[in-house]
């Protein structure tokens, strides 16, 4: 089975992106499943199972989104090959911006949209950086001149990444993209032993534990202070 | 490019021969070094190495594939003389069995209903199709196979695609936009290439704007004018793909001799007469497949200057009622 992290801030698009996506790979024989990660509330796997897509969902609630996924995909990985699917793609929302949920040697695409600004492709970490596909969405929003910036500014932080428009409503560019996912090199037994290409945002301080008050004296483990006083 | 060499030069001197080497580090959110690469890769602390959001050796491998690809940006110079499309087949499977080439300088019009599969065209050509999309066409550029490469890498894509929509999300001015398109596609004298555009513009658009203008502010027609400017001038894609070009506001004939000038081979679909008759050809799309190709008559060069006169008057008339004016007398 082929394996595809796809992931991005929250509202990119990256469920229309992976239907129309998924409708492409149908056209050429290729059956897919979904693996919907979110964090307190989702619906989208119904907009999967509409288009009769093998989806699970799974809600990581109070924990941090990205060590639920992690935690959870190599099961998420064994239920799609009992699904019989050829490709599986796991959803997941960038929520902080410091997500890394890609992983070495499986295919690792990042959907971002142009309506979020000309900075934020400076604001995204690991998701976008070491990403092999970025999916730009919402280009039928903008001028051809703001896509280009935009796009040029996503190829200065992620300069080895394949960068592709693809419009979510139309599905224009969803052909185009289902030819990456369709990769037989991708073709991979098992997760169990394959590594995060970038660690995962740490998060071990009292606050992880349930921690309430605020105060110095209350803050242990992890902790790094903001320097209020120097400029 | 020697890798070694430019990760043991200080990074001084490695700006004043690669002036944007500098907006990689700031991209990434760092310090732009004092010292060499390699000693400002060593001297990260771990929790700025976390902070990056990249292990160092892919950090460095994204930094020189970039100083490559801007390298290679600059160089390019546009050599596009013809643009061949050889038919695939329509939505019933059924041969479309043309092959059109189209020279610089070209206006061919994709006509056809709404959902004929004018856009799917134009997706063929700006993905270099190879008889591997649903329509199976293949595109050929001075005659021979694309660069495969191309479909990834938008900087290099020799399609720019001016959409129906001209919006604007940036908070900026005209001027400021412009600018910034310019330096994303590192162009030389970008403040020359900028006032050149920001007076094309005003050329086109049917009411006159001060570069000074938040582009949010600009009217439809003013919008589709620095767009049209914008890419005529700026973008060195020497193919353009138009959908539709709509009529309020904008000088299209300007505006479509002023993208041709610039010896460019241009796509347009539409469903404007004026526009349709002002290309060279046009291609009936009917059933997702190129049904006919037309070449425009003689005969219809000649209605395209009554239709031309019928469009001035109705501009006329248009500015008539901006200013306050009766229409009584037309």
């Amino acid at each position: 089975m082929r394996f595809v992290t796809v992931s991005g801030p929250p509202s990119s698009g990256k469920t229309a992106v992976i239907l129309k996506t998924v409708e492409s790979l149908r056209q050429r024989g290729l059956k897919a499943g979904v693996v919907k990660f979110d964090c307190l509330y989702t619906d989208d796997d119904k907009l999967y199972e509409q288009k009769g897509i093998p989806v699970k969902k799974g809600l990581s609630g109070a924990l941090c989104p990205d060590h639920y996924f992690v935690s959870n995909v190599s099961e998420s990985f064994e239920w799609g090959k009992k699904q019989g699917v050829d490709i599986l793609i796991s959803e997941s929302a960038g929520l902080c911006n410091r997500c890394s949920p890609h992983i070495k040697e499986i295919l690792a695409v990042c959907v971002i949209d142009n309506l979020s600004g000309i900075n934020t492709p400076k604001k995204i970490g690991p998701m976008l950086k070491s990403a092999d596909v970025v999916v730009i969405t919402k280009g039928d929003i903008v001028s051809q001149a703001e896509r280009e910036v935009f796009a040029s500014r996503v190829a200065t932080v992620n300069p080895t990444a394949s960068i592709m428009h693809v419009n979510g409503i139309t599905g224009q560019g969803a052909f185009e993209l289902s030819t990456l996912f369709g990769d037989e090199k991708t073709e991979t037994d098992t997760l169990d032993g394959k590594s995060l290409r970038f660690s995962m945002p740490s998060a071990l301080c009292s606050y992880c534990l349930g921690e309430k008050r605020i105060g110095s004296k209350y803050q242990m483990g992890n902790v790094r202070k903001m320097d209020v006083d120097n400029g | 490019m020697d890798r070694q060499l430019i990760l043991h030069k200080p990074f001084t001197e490695l700006l004043a021969e690669m002036p944007f080497a500098g907006d990689f580090f700031e991209s990434q959110g760092l310090q732009i070094p004092t010292v060499s690469v390699k000693d400002f890769i060593d001297n990260l602390t771990d929790t700025q190495l976390e902070d990056m959001g990249i292990e160092p050796a892919e950090f460095l491998n994204n930094f020189f594939t970039f100083l490559e690809a801007v390298g290679s940006m600059t160089e390019r110079t546009s050599v596009i003389s013809s643009l061949t499309i050889t038919g695939g087949i329509n939505k019933k499977g059924e041969d479309e069995d043309f092959e059109l080439e189209i020279k610089a300088g070209e206006i061919i019009c994709i006509v056809g209903p709404t959902g004929s599969g004018k856009s799917r065209l134009l997706a063929d050509i700006e993905w270099m199709a190879m008889g591997d999309t649903p329509t199976k066409r293949r595109i050929k550029i001075n005659g021979a196979d694309p660069d495969k490469s191309w479909r990834f890498s938008p900087e290099h894509k020799p399609v720019a695609q001016l959409s129906q929509n001209m919006n604007f999300v940036m908070d900026l001015t005209a001027r400021e936009f412009v600018k910034i398109h310019a330096e994303s596609r590192f162009v030389q004298n970008p403040d020359e290439k900028v006032e050149i555009i920001i007076e094309k513009a005003n050329e086109l658009a049917g009411e006159k704007f001060d570069g000074d203008t938040p582009v949010t502010s600009l009217s439809g027609g003013q919008s589709r004018a620095l767009m049209i400017a914008d890419t005529a001038f700026l973008s060195k894609s020497p193919i353009v793909l138009i959908d539709e070009i709509e009529n309020a506001g904008i000088d299209r004939k300007k505006a479509l001799d002023l993208l041709v000038g610039e010896e460019k081979i241009v796509l347009m679909s539409t469903h404007d007469p004026i526009l349709a008759l002002m290309g060279d050809k046009r291609l009936v799309i009917k059933n997702g497949g190129v049904a006919k190709i037309i070449e425009t008559s003689a005969k219809e060069r000649q209605n395209l200057e009554q239709l031309q006169e019928l469009d001035k008057k109705l501009l006329e008339l248009r500015n008539r009622v901006r200013t306050g004016d009766i229409l009584e007398e037309i």
